[in-house]
Protein backbone atom coordinates (compact mmCIF):
# COMPACT_ATOMS: atom_id res chain seq x y z
CA UNK A 1 0.00 0.00 0.00
CA UNK A 2 1.66 3.08 -1.12
CA UNK A 3 1.14 6.33 0.54
CA UNK A 4 0.76 9.72 -0.88
CA UNK A 5 1.08 12.97 0.92
CA UNK A 6 -0.72 15.94 -0.25
CA UNK A 7 -0.58 19.47 0.73
CA UNK A 8 -3.73 21.19 1.71
CA UNK A 9 -3.09 24.86 2.17
CA UNK A 10 -0.25 24.95 4.61
CA UNK A 11 -1.11 21.73 6.24
CA UNK A 12 0.04 18.48 4.98
CA UNK A 13 -1.74 15.31 5.36
CA UNK A 14 -0.26 12.00 4.77
CA UNK A 15 -2.67 9.74 3.28
CA UNK A 16 -1.89 6.16 3.59
CA UNK A 17 -3.39 4.17 0.91
CA UNK A 18 -4.38 5.06 -2.53
CA UNK A 19 -7.88 5.83 -1.62
CA UNK A 20 -8.65 9.44 -1.85
CA UNK A 21 -10.69 10.61 1.05
CA UNK A 22 -13.15 12.91 -0.46
CA UNK A 23 -14.31 14.87 2.44
CA UNK A 24 -15.36 17.22 -0.14
CA UNK A 25 -18.37 15.76 -1.71
CA UNK A 26 -18.80 16.72 -5.23
CA UNK A 27 -22.48 17.08 -5.46
CA UNK A 28 -22.29 20.78 -6.11
CA UNK A 29 -18.65 21.38 -6.31
CA UNK A 30 -18.45 23.60 -3.31
CA UNK A 31 -18.88 21.76 -0.11
CA UNK A 32 -18.19 22.13 3.47
CA UNK A 33 -19.76 23.62 6.50
CA UNK A 34 -18.57 26.12 8.99
CA UNK A 35 -17.03 23.34 10.89
CA UNK A 36 -15.02 22.45 7.91
CA UNK A 37 -14.30 25.96 6.99
CA UNK A 38 -11.25 26.37 9.08
CA UNK A 39 -9.62 23.45 7.51
CA UNK A 40 -10.86 24.29 4.12
CA UNK A 41 -9.75 27.87 4.38
CA UNK A 42 -6.23 26.68 4.72
CA UNK A 43 -6.45 25.15 1.36
CA UNK A 44 -6.32 28.53 -0.23
CA UNK A 45 -5.00 28.38 -3.71
CA UNK A 46 -3.80 24.89 -3.36
CA UNK A 47 -7.08 23.27 -3.69
CA UNK A 48 -6.78 23.16 -7.37
CA UNK A 49 -3.55 21.31 -7.18
CA UNK A 50 -4.85 18.66 -4.90
CA UNK A 51 -6.29 15.78 -6.67
CA UNK A 52 -9.41 15.56 -4.71
CA UNK A 53 -12.15 13.85 -6.38
CA UNK A 54 -14.15 16.44 -8.09
CA UNK A 55 -11.39 18.89 -8.40
CA UNK A 56 -11.20 22.08 -6.50
CA UNK A 57 -13.73 23.90 -4.49
CA UNK A 58 -14.32 27.40 -3.47
CA UNK A 59 -13.12 27.75 0.06
CA UNK A 60 -14.76 31.06 0.53
CA UNK A 61 -18.19 29.96 -0.32
CA UNK A 62 -18.68 27.04 1.90
CA UNK A 63 -22.23 26.61 2.45
CA UNK A 64 -24.17 23.45 2.48
CA UNK A 65 -22.82 20.17 3.23
CA UNK A 66 -24.18 16.80 3.11
CA UNK A 67 -24.31 14.43 5.91
CA UNK A 68 -22.21 12.21 3.85
CA UNK A 69 -19.50 14.79 3.51
CA UNK A 70 -19.67 15.83 7.08
CA UNK A 71 -19.29 12.37 8.27
CA UNK A 72 -16.39 11.72 6.07
CA UNK A 73 -14.69 14.92 7.01
CA UNK A 74 -15.22 14.55 10.69
CA UNK A 75 -13.81 11.13 10.78
CA UNK A 76 -10.92 12.12 8.59
CA UNK A 77 -10.31 15.09 10.80
CA UNK A 78 -10.23 12.97 13.85
CA UNK A 79 -7.85 10.66 12.18
CA UNK A 80 -5.56 13.48 11.31
CA UNK A 81 -5.63 15.03 14.70
CA UNK A 82 -5.08 11.85 16.50
CA UNK A 83 -2.31 10.59 14.35
CA UNK A 84 1.35 10.88 14.68
CA UNK A 85 3.76 11.18 11.90
CA UNK A 86 6.01 8.41 12.90
CA UNK A 87 6.69 6.51 9.79
CA UNK A 88 8.85 8.54 7.53
CA UNK A 89 8.86 5.77 5.03
CA UNK A 90 5.31 6.50 4.40
CA UNK A 91 6.11 9.87 3.05
CA UNK A 92 6.90 9.59 -0.55
CA UNK A 93 7.93 12.09 -3.09
CA UNK A 94 4.98 11.46 -5.15
CA UNK A 95 3.40 13.46 -7.83
CA UNK A 96 1.62 15.84 -5.51
CA UNK A 97 3.71 18.34 -3.62
CA UNK A 98 4.52 16.95 -0.29
CA UNK A 99 5.85 18.19 2.96
CA UNK A 100 5.60 16.88 6.41
CA UNK A 101 3.83 19.28 8.60
CA UNK A 102 5.01 18.85 12.14
CA UNK A 103 1.90 20.50 13.42
CA UNK A 104 -0.16 17.65 12.30
CA UNK A 105 0.14 14.42 13.93
CA UNK A 106 -0.78 11.92 11.40
CA UNK A 107 -0.49 8.27 11.59
CA UNK A 108 -1.61 5.71 9.22
CA UNK A 109 -5.22 5.41 9.20
CA UNK A 110 -6.96 2.53 7.77
CA UNK A 111 -9.11 3.01 4.85
CA UNK A 112 -12.00 0.72 4.62
CA UNK A 113 -11.23 -1.06 1.42
CA UNK A 114 -14.88 -1.61 0.74
CA UNK A 115 -15.52 2.08 0.65
CA UNK A 116 -12.41 3.84 -0.55
CA UNK A 117 -13.99 7.19 -0.01
CA UNK A 118 -14.75 6.83 3.58
CA UNK A 119 -12.25 6.66 6.35
CA UNK A 120 -13.05 3.93 8.80
CA UNK A 121 -14.18 4.44 12.29
CA UNK A 122 -16.72 7.06 11.53
CA UNK A 123 -19.44 7.60 14.00
CA UNK A 124 -21.77 10.23 15.27
CA UNK A 125 -19.69 11.11 18.27
CA UNK A 126 -17.11 12.58 15.99
CA UNK A 127 -19.65 14.88 14.54
CA UNK A 128 -20.35 16.51 17.88
CA UNK A 129 -16.78 17.09 18.86
CA UNK A 130 -15.98 18.13 15.37
CA UNK A 131 -17.24 21.75 15.27
CA UNK A 132 -15.54 22.60 18.54
CA UNK A 133 -12.35 21.04 17.41
CA UNK A 134 -12.48 22.91 14.17
CA UNK A 135 -13.02 26.22 15.87
CA UNK A 136 -10.25 25.59 18.27
CA UNK A 137 -7.97 24.63 15.53
CA UNK A 138 -8.82 27.67 13.50
CA UNK A 139 -8.28 29.96 16.44
CA UNK A 140 -4.98 28.35 17.14
CA UNK A 141 -3.90 28.78 13.57
CA UNK A 142 -4.92 32.40 13.57
CA UNK A 143 -2.99 33.02 16.72
CA UNK A 144 0.00 31.34 15.26
CA UNK A 145 -0.19 33.32 12.05
CA UNK A 146 -0.59 36.54 13.96
CA UNK A 147 2.34 35.71 16.13
CA UNK A 148 4.54 34.97 13.17
CA UNK A 149 3.42 38.14 11.51
CA UNK A 150 4.32 40.17 14.55
CA UNK A 151 7.72 38.56 14.72
CA UNK A 152 8.37 39.29 11.08
CA UNK A 153 7.35 42.89 11.52
CA UNK A 154 9.55 43.22 14.53
CA UNK A 155 12.50 41.81 12.66
CA UNK A 156 11.91 44.12 9.75
CA UNK A 157 11.64 47.20 11.92
CA UNK A 158 14.79 46.20 13.71
CA UNK A 159 16.56 45.87 10.40
CA UNK A 160 15.36 49.31 9.33
CA UNK A 161 16.55 50.86 12.56
CA UNK A 162 19.94 49.32 12.15
CA UNK A 163 20.19 50.56 8.60
CA UNK A 164 19.20 54.03 9.65
CA UNK A 165 21.84 54.12 12.36
CA UNK A 166 24.42 52.91 9.95
CA UNK A 167 23.40 55.53 7.43
CA UNK A 168 23.73 58.32 9.97
CA UNK A 169 27.15 57.06 10.95
CA UNK A 170 28.27 56.91 7.36
CA UNK A 171 26.99 60.41 6.70
CA UNK A 172 28.92 61.72 9.65
CA UNK A 173 32.05 59.98 8.46
CA UNK A 174 31.66 61.48 5.03
CA UNK A 175 31.21 64.93 6.52
CA UNK A 176 34.28 64.54 8.69
CA UNK A 177 36.39 63.21 5.89
CA UNK A 178 35.18 65.87 3.52
CA UNK A 179 36.10 68.57 6.00
CA UNK A 180 39.57 67.16 6.01
CA UNK A 181 39.66 67.53 2.28
CA UNK A 182 39.27 63.90 1.43
CA UNK A 183 37.20 63.31 -1.65
CA UNK A 184 34.91 60.43 -0.96
CA UNK A 185 34.12 58.43 -4.03
CA UNK A 186 30.89 56.62 -4.36
CA UNK A 187 32.16 53.07 -4.56
CA UNK A 188 28.74 51.82 -5.52
CA UNK A 189 28.82 53.92 -8.63
CA UNK A 190 31.45 52.09 -10.58
CA UNK A 191 29.99 52.90 -13.92
CA UNK A 192 30.76 56.59 -13.56
CA UNK A 193 33.95 56.98 -11.61
CA UNK A 194 34.15 60.69 -12.32
CA UNK A 195 30.67 61.64 -11.42
CA UNK A 196 30.82 59.75 -8.17
CA UNK A 197 33.53 61.97 -6.80
CA UNK A 198 32.23 65.36 -7.77
CA UNK A 199 28.57 64.68 -7.38
CA UNK A 200 28.72 63.21 -3.93
CA UNK A 201 30.80 66.07 -2.63
CA UNK A 202 28.41 68.57 -4.17
CA UNK A 203 25.37 66.82 -2.75
CA UNK A 204 26.86 67.23 0.70
CA UNK A 205 27.78 70.86 0.00
CA UNK A 206 24.35 71.59 -1.33
CA UNK A 207 22.56 70.15 1.66
CA UNK A 208 24.77 72.20 3.92
CA UNK A 209 24.00 75.25 1.81
CA UNK A 210 20.29 74.56 2.19
CA UNK A 211 20.61 74.39 5.96
CA UNK A 212 22.46 77.68 6.11
CA UNK A 213 20.02 79.20 3.67
CA UNK A 214 17.13 78.37 5.92
CA UNK A 215 18.96 80.01 8.83
CA UNK A 216 19.47 83.20 6.86
CA UNK A 217 15.85 83.10 5.81
CA UNK A 218 14.59 82.75 9.36
CA UNK A 219 16.74 85.64 10.51
CA UNK A 220 15.52 87.79 7.67
CA UNK A 221 11.91 86.85 8.26
CA UNK A 222 12.18 87.69 11.94
CA UNK A 223 13.75 91.03 11.08
CA UNK A 224 11.05 91.90 8.56
CA UNK A 225 8.14 90.97 10.79
CA UNK A 226 9.60 92.80 13.75
CA UNK A 227 10.09 95.87 11.58
CA UNK A 228 13.75 96.29 12.19
CA UNK A 229 15.49 99.42 11.01
CA UNK A 230 16.68 99.71 7.48
CA UNK A 231 20.33 99.66 8.47
CA UNK A 232 19.94 96.42 10.38
CA UNK A 233 17.89 94.99 7.57
CA UNK A 234 20.44 96.01 4.99
CA UNK A 235 23.25 94.01 6.56
CA UNK A 236 20.98 91.01 6.86
CA UNK A 237 19.97 91.39 3.23
CA UNK A 238 23.58 91.63 2.20
CA UNK A 239 24.48 88.51 4.13
CA UNK A 240 21.55 86.62 2.72
CA UNK A 241 22.34 87.72 -0.82
CA UNK A 242 25.98 86.82 -0.45
CA UNK A 243 25.02 83.41 0.85
CA UNK A 244 22.54 82.94 -1.95
CA UNK A 245 25.30 83.63 -4.43
CA UNK A 246 27.49 81.03 -2.79
CA UNK A 247 25.55 78.36 -4.61
CA UNK A 248 26.81 79.65 -7.93
CA UNK A 249 30.36 79.32 -6.72
CA UNK A 250 29.70 75.78 -5.49
CA UNK A 251 28.07 74.83 -8.77
CA UNK A 252 31.02 76.18 -10.70
CA UNK A 253 33.43 74.00 -8.76
CA UNK A 254 31.21 70.95 -9.02
CA UNK A 255 30.74 71.46 -12.75
CA UNK A 256 34.48 71.06 -13.28
CA UNK A 257 34.18 67.55 -11.89
CA UNK A 258 30.87 66.66 -13.49
CA UNK A 259 29.16 69.22 -15.67
CA UNK A 260 26.31 66.89 -16.55
CA UNK A 261 25.32 66.38 -12.97
CA UNK A 262 24.97 70.12 -12.47
CA UNK A 263 23.66 71.30 -15.79
CA UNK A 264 20.91 68.74 -15.94
CA UNK A 265 19.83 69.43 -12.41
CA UNK A 266 20.51 66.07 -10.86
CA UNK A 267 21.25 67.92 -7.66
CA UNK A 268 17.86 69.62 -7.60
CA UNK A 269 14.58 68.21 -6.38
CA UNK A 270 12.28 66.71 -9.01
CA UNK A 271 9.80 69.57 -8.97
CA UNK A 272 12.57 72.10 -9.40
CA UNK A 273 13.80 70.11 -12.33
CA UNK A 274 10.51 70.77 -14.11
CA UNK A 275 11.56 74.36 -14.51
CA UNK A 276 15.20 73.70 -15.13
CA UNK A 277 17.03 75.95 -17.54
CA UNK A 278 20.73 75.33 -18.07
CA UNK A 279 21.34 74.02 -14.58
CA UNK A 280 19.07 76.35 -12.62
CA UNK A 281 16.14 78.71 -12.54
CA UNK A 282 15.16 81.28 -15.16
CA UNK A 283 15.62 84.72 -13.66
CA UNK A 284 12.96 86.17 -15.96
CA UNK A 285 10.42 83.73 -14.51
CA UNK A 286 11.51 84.44 -10.98
CA UNK A 287 11.05 88.17 -11.51
CA UNK A 288 7.56 87.58 -12.82
CA UNK A 289 6.68 85.64 -9.68
CA UNK A 290 8.22 88.18 -7.36
CA UNK A 291 6.35 91.25 -8.53
CA UNK A 292 3.23 90.44 -6.55
CA UNK A 293 5.30 90.01 -3.38
CA UNK A 294 7.09 93.29 -3.81
CA UNK A 295 4.09 95.55 -3.91
CA UNK A 296 3.63 98.33 -3.43
CA UNK A 297 6.03 99.35 -6.18
CA UNK A 298 6.37 102.78 -7.66
CA UNK A 299 5.69 103.30 -11.35
CA UNK A 300 9.39 103.67 -11.90
CA UNK A 301 10.11 100.46 -10.06
CA UNK A 302 7.47 98.56 -11.95
CA UNK A 303 8.86 99.77 -15.24
CA UNK A 304 12.41 98.90 -14.20
CA UNK A 305 11.45 95.44 -13.02
CA UNK A 306 9.58 94.86 -16.24
CA UNK A 307 12.55 96.03 -18.25
CA UNK A 308 14.89 93.82 -16.25
CA UNK A 309 12.65 90.87 -16.91
CA UNK A 310 12.81 91.56 -20.64
CA UNK A 311 16.54 91.97 -20.50
CA UNK A 312 17.01 88.71 -18.69
CA UNK A 313 14.75 86.99 -21.14
CA UNK A 314 16.82 88.26 -24.04
CA UNK A 315 19.99 86.89 -22.53
CA UNK A 316 18.26 83.62 -21.71
CA UNK A 317 17.14 83.32 -25.30
CA UNK A 318 20.62 83.99 -26.57
CA UNK A 319 22.12 81.35 -24.30
CA UNK A 320 19.40 78.87 -25.22
CA UNK A 321 20.15 79.35 -28.88
CA UNK A 322 23.80 78.77 -28.22
CA UNK A 323 22.94 75.53 -26.42
CA UNK A 324 20.78 74.46 -29.33
CA UNK A 325 23.64 75.16 -31.72
CA UNK A 326 25.90 73.11 -29.50
CA UNK A 327 23.51 70.19 -29.51
CA UNK A 328 23.12 70.42 -33.27
CA UNK A 329 26.84 70.62 -33.81
CA UNK A 330 27.53 67.69 -31.53
CA UNK A 331 24.97 65.55 -33.31
CA UNK A 332 26.39 66.46 -36.69
CA UNK A 333 29.90 65.70 -35.57
CA UNK A 334 28.98 62.25 -34.37
CA UNK A 335 26.70 61.49 -37.26
CA UNK A 336 29.37 62.34 -39.77
CA UNK A 337 30.26 59.30 -41.73
CA UNK A 338 33.52 58.28 -40.15
CA UNK A 339 34.66 55.17 -41.95
CA UNK A 340 34.82 52.23 -39.65
CA UNK A 341 35.71 49.93 -42.47
CA UNK A 342 38.28 49.55 -43.83
CA UNK A 343 40.21 49.54 -40.63
CA UNK A 344 43.43 51.32 -41.03
CA UNK A 345 45.30 54.31 -39.83
CA UNK A 346 43.22 56.78 -41.80
CA UNK A 347 39.94 55.33 -40.62
CA UNK A 348 41.06 55.34 -37.05
CA UNK A 349 42.45 58.83 -37.38
CA UNK A 350 39.11 60.07 -38.66
CA UNK A 351 37.29 58.40 -35.82
CA UNK A 352 39.64 59.83 -33.26
CA UNK A 353 39.36 63.22 -34.87
CA UNK A 354 35.62 62.99 -34.74
CA UNK A 355 35.76 62.08 -31.06
CA UNK A 356 38.20 64.85 -30.31
CA UNK A 357 35.88 67.39 -31.90
CA UNK A 358 32.93 66.04 -29.98
CA UNK A 359 34.93 66.20 -26.77
CA UNK A 360 35.68 69.84 -27.42
CA UNK A 361 32.03 70.59 -27.88
CA UNK A 362 31.09 68.83 -24.66
CA UNK A 363 33.69 70.92 -22.93
CA UNK A 364 31.83 74.09 -23.80
CA UNK A 365 28.85 72.95 -21.72
CA UNK A 366 30.71 74.12 -18.69
CA UNK A 367 30.94 77.60 -20.16
CA UNK A 368 27.24 77.72 -20.82
CA UNK A 369 26.49 76.73 -17.26
CA UNK A 370 28.86 79.40 -16.01
CA UNK A 371 27.27 82.09 -18.14
CA UNK A 372 23.76 80.99 -17.16
CA UNK A 373 24.63 81.20 -13.48
CA UNK A 374 26.32 84.52 -14.12
CA UNK A 375 23.12 85.79 -15.69
CA UNK A 376 21.13 84.65 -12.65
CA UNK A 377 23.47 86.31 -10.25
CA UNK A 378 23.61 89.54 -12.20
CA UNK A 379 19.85 89.73 -12.68
CA UNK A 380 19.16 89.35 -8.99
CA UNK A 381 21.87 91.86 -8.23
CA UNK A 382 20.27 94.32 -10.62
CA UNK A 383 16.90 93.68 -9.03
CA UNK A 384 18.22 94.71 -5.64
CA UNK A 385 19.35 98.04 -7.07
CA UNK A 386 15.77 98.76 -8.10
CA UNK A 387 14.23 97.82 -4.76
CA UNK A 388 14.30 99.35 -1.32
CA UNK A 389 15.97 97.43 1.47
CA UNK A 390 12.68 96.21 2.83
CA UNK A 391 11.53 95.15 -0.60
CA UNK A 392 14.81 93.34 -1.14
CA UNK A 393 14.28 91.47 2.11
CA UNK A 394 10.79 90.47 1.05
CA UNK A 395 12.10 89.42 -2.34
CA UNK A 396 14.69 87.15 -0.77
CA UNK A 397 12.04 85.64 1.48
CA UNK A 398 9.68 85.12 -1.41
CA UNK A 399 12.37 83.43 -3.51
CA UNK A 400 13.26 81.15 -0.66
CA UNK A 401 9.64 80.29 0.08
CA UNK A 402 9.05 79.46 -3.54
CA UNK A 403 11.95 77.05 -3.77
CA UNK A 404 11.14 75.54 -0.40
CA UNK A 405 7.68 74.76 -1.65
CA UNK A 406 9.07 73.17 -4.77
CA UNK A 407 11.30 71.01 -2.63
CA UNK A 408 8.44 70.15 -0.29
CA UNK A 409 6.31 69.23 -3.28
CA UNK A 410 9.07 66.95 -4.47
CA UNK A 411 9.25 65.24 -1.11
CA UNK A 412 5.51 64.68 -1.06
CA UNK A 413 5.61 63.41 -4.58
CA UNK A 414 8.37 60.95 -3.85
CA UNK A 415 6.59 59.73 -0.75
CA UNK A 416 3.22 59.34 -2.39
CA UNK A 417 1.60 55.90 -1.96
CA UNK A 418 2.08 53.82 -5.04
CA UNK A 419 0.38 50.62 -5.96
CA UNK B 1 47.46 93.24 -33.53
CA UNK B 2 47.07 96.15 -35.88
CA UNK B 3 44.82 94.10 -38.02
CA UNK B 4 42.59 93.43 -35.07
CA UNK B 5 42.37 97.07 -34.11
CA UNK B 6 41.85 98.00 -37.71
CA UNK B 7 38.99 95.59 -38.16
CA UNK B 8 37.54 96.52 -34.78
CA UNK B 9 37.17 100.17 -35.71
CA UNK B 10 35.66 99.56 -39.10
CA UNK B 11 32.19 99.08 -37.71
CA UNK B 12 30.32 100.19 -34.61
CA UNK B 13 29.97 96.64 -33.35
CA UNK B 14 32.55 93.97 -34.14
CA UNK B 15 32.72 90.44 -32.83
CA UNK B 16 35.58 88.02 -33.35
CA UNK B 17 34.31 84.45 -33.34
CA UNK B 18 35.08 80.90 -34.27
CA UNK B 19 32.66 78.75 -36.20
CA UNK B 20 33.12 75.95 -33.67
CA UNK B 21 32.31 78.20 -30.72
CA UNK B 22 28.69 77.99 -29.68
CA UNK B 23 29.01 80.69 -27.06
CA UNK B 24 29.90 83.01 -29.94
CA UNK B 25 26.60 82.02 -31.45
CA UNK B 26 24.86 83.14 -28.25
CA UNK B 27 26.57 86.52 -28.23
CA UNK B 28 25.76 87.09 -31.87
CA UNK B 29 22.14 86.23 -31.15
CA UNK B 30 22.05 88.71 -28.31
CA UNK B 31 23.30 91.48 -30.57
CA UNK B 32 20.70 90.62 -33.18
CA UNK B 33 18.02 90.68 -30.49
CA UNK B 34 19.12 94.19 -29.60
CA UNK B 35 18.81 95.21 -33.21
CA UNK B 36 22.50 95.52 -33.91
CA UNK B 37 24.26 94.13 -36.97
CA UNK B 38 27.75 93.49 -35.78
CA UNK B 39 30.59 92.65 -38.15
CA UNK B 40 31.58 89.05 -37.54
CA UNK B 41 35.15 87.92 -38.11
CA UNK B 42 35.86 84.23 -37.84
CA UNK B 43 39.35 83.45 -36.70
CA UNK B 44 39.10 79.67 -37.04
CA UNK B 45 42.17 79.35 -39.15
CA UNK B 46 43.88 82.54 -38.12
CA UNK B 47 46.20 81.72 -35.28
CA UNK B 48 47.86 85.11 -35.55
CA UNK B 49 44.59 86.91 -35.06
CA UNK B 50 43.75 84.78 -32.07
CA UNK B 51 47.15 85.42 -30.59
CA UNK B 52 46.72 89.14 -31.22
CA UNK B 53 43.43 89.14 -29.42
CA UNK B 54 45.05 87.48 -26.46
CA UNK B 55 47.80 90.06 -26.49
CA UNK B 56 45.17 92.76 -26.34
CA UNK B 57 43.95 91.22 -23.14
CA UNK B 58 40.97 89.37 -24.50
CA UNK B 59 40.46 86.48 -22.16
CA UNK B 60 39.07 84.19 -23.30
CA UNK B 61 40.07 85.24 -26.76
CA UNK B 62 36.82 84.17 -28.30
CA UNK B 63 34.28 85.74 -28.49
CA UNK B 64 35.90 89.16 -28.47
CA UNK B 65 33.43 92.04 -28.60
CA UNK B 66 34.35 95.55 -29.69
CA UNK B 67 31.96 98.48 -29.63
CA UNK B 68 33.00 101.77 -31.09
CA UNK B 69 36.47 100.33 -31.65
CA UNK B 70 36.95 99.61 -27.98
CA UNK B 71 37.23 96.16 -26.44
CA UNK B 72 34.16 95.50 -24.37
CA UNK B 73 34.89 91.98 -23.23
CA UNK B 74 34.03 88.35 -23.69
CA UNK B 75 30.75 86.53 -23.13
CA UNK B 76 30.71 87.03 -19.38
CA UNK B 77 31.35 90.77 -19.65
CA UNK B 78 28.74 91.17 -22.34
CA UNK B 79 26.14 89.52 -20.12
CA UNK B 80 27.02 91.74 -17.18
CA UNK B 81 26.78 94.85 -19.34
CA UNK B 82 23.56 93.68 -20.89
CA UNK B 83 21.84 93.13 -17.56
CA UNK B 84 22.65 96.54 -16.15
CA UNK B 85 21.79 98.27 -19.41
CA UNK B 86 25.28 99.41 -20.24
CA UNK B 87 25.54 97.31 -23.37
CA UNK B 88 22.56 98.97 -24.97
CA UNK B 89 23.91 102.32 -23.92
CA UNK B 90 27.24 101.69 -25.57
CA UNK B 91 25.58 100.47 -28.73
CA UNK B 92 23.49 103.59 -28.93
CA UNK B 93 26.49 105.78 -28.33
CA UNK B 94 28.42 104.00 -31.05
CA UNK B 95 25.42 104.36 -33.30
CA UNK B 96 25.13 100.62 -33.71
CA UNK B 97 21.48 100.93 -32.75
CA UNK B 98 19.12 103.84 -32.39
CA UNK B 99 16.97 102.84 -29.48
Amino acid sequence: MGSKSFKVGEKVYTRVGDAMPSFISNSNGTEGNTGQSSRVSNFGPHEQSIGFRGGGYNSTSLTSQTMHTDLQFSTYEKMLQGQNISQPNQVSNSDTSTEMDPDDKIQNFDIDPSNPYMASGSNDKQKEKFPEQKTQRRLAQNREAARKSRLRKKAYVQQLENSRLKLTQLEQEVQRARKQGVVISNTGDQSQPNSGNGSLAFVAEYSRWLEEQSKHTSELRAAVTSHKSDTELRSLVENATSHFNDIFRLKKIAAKADVFHIIYGMWTSPAERCFLWIGGFRSSELLKLLVSHLEPLTEQQLASIDHLQQTSLQAEEALSQGMDALQQSLAETLARDAPVVPPGSSGMANYMGQMAMAMGKLGSLENFLRQADHLREKTLQQMHTILTTRQSARALLAINDYFSRLRALSTLWLARPQR
Amino acid sequence: MDRVIDLASKKAAVIFTKSSCCMCHSIKTLFYELGASPAIHEVDHDADMEWALRRLGCNPAIPAVFIGGKYVGSARDVISLHVDGTLKQKLIEAKAIWF
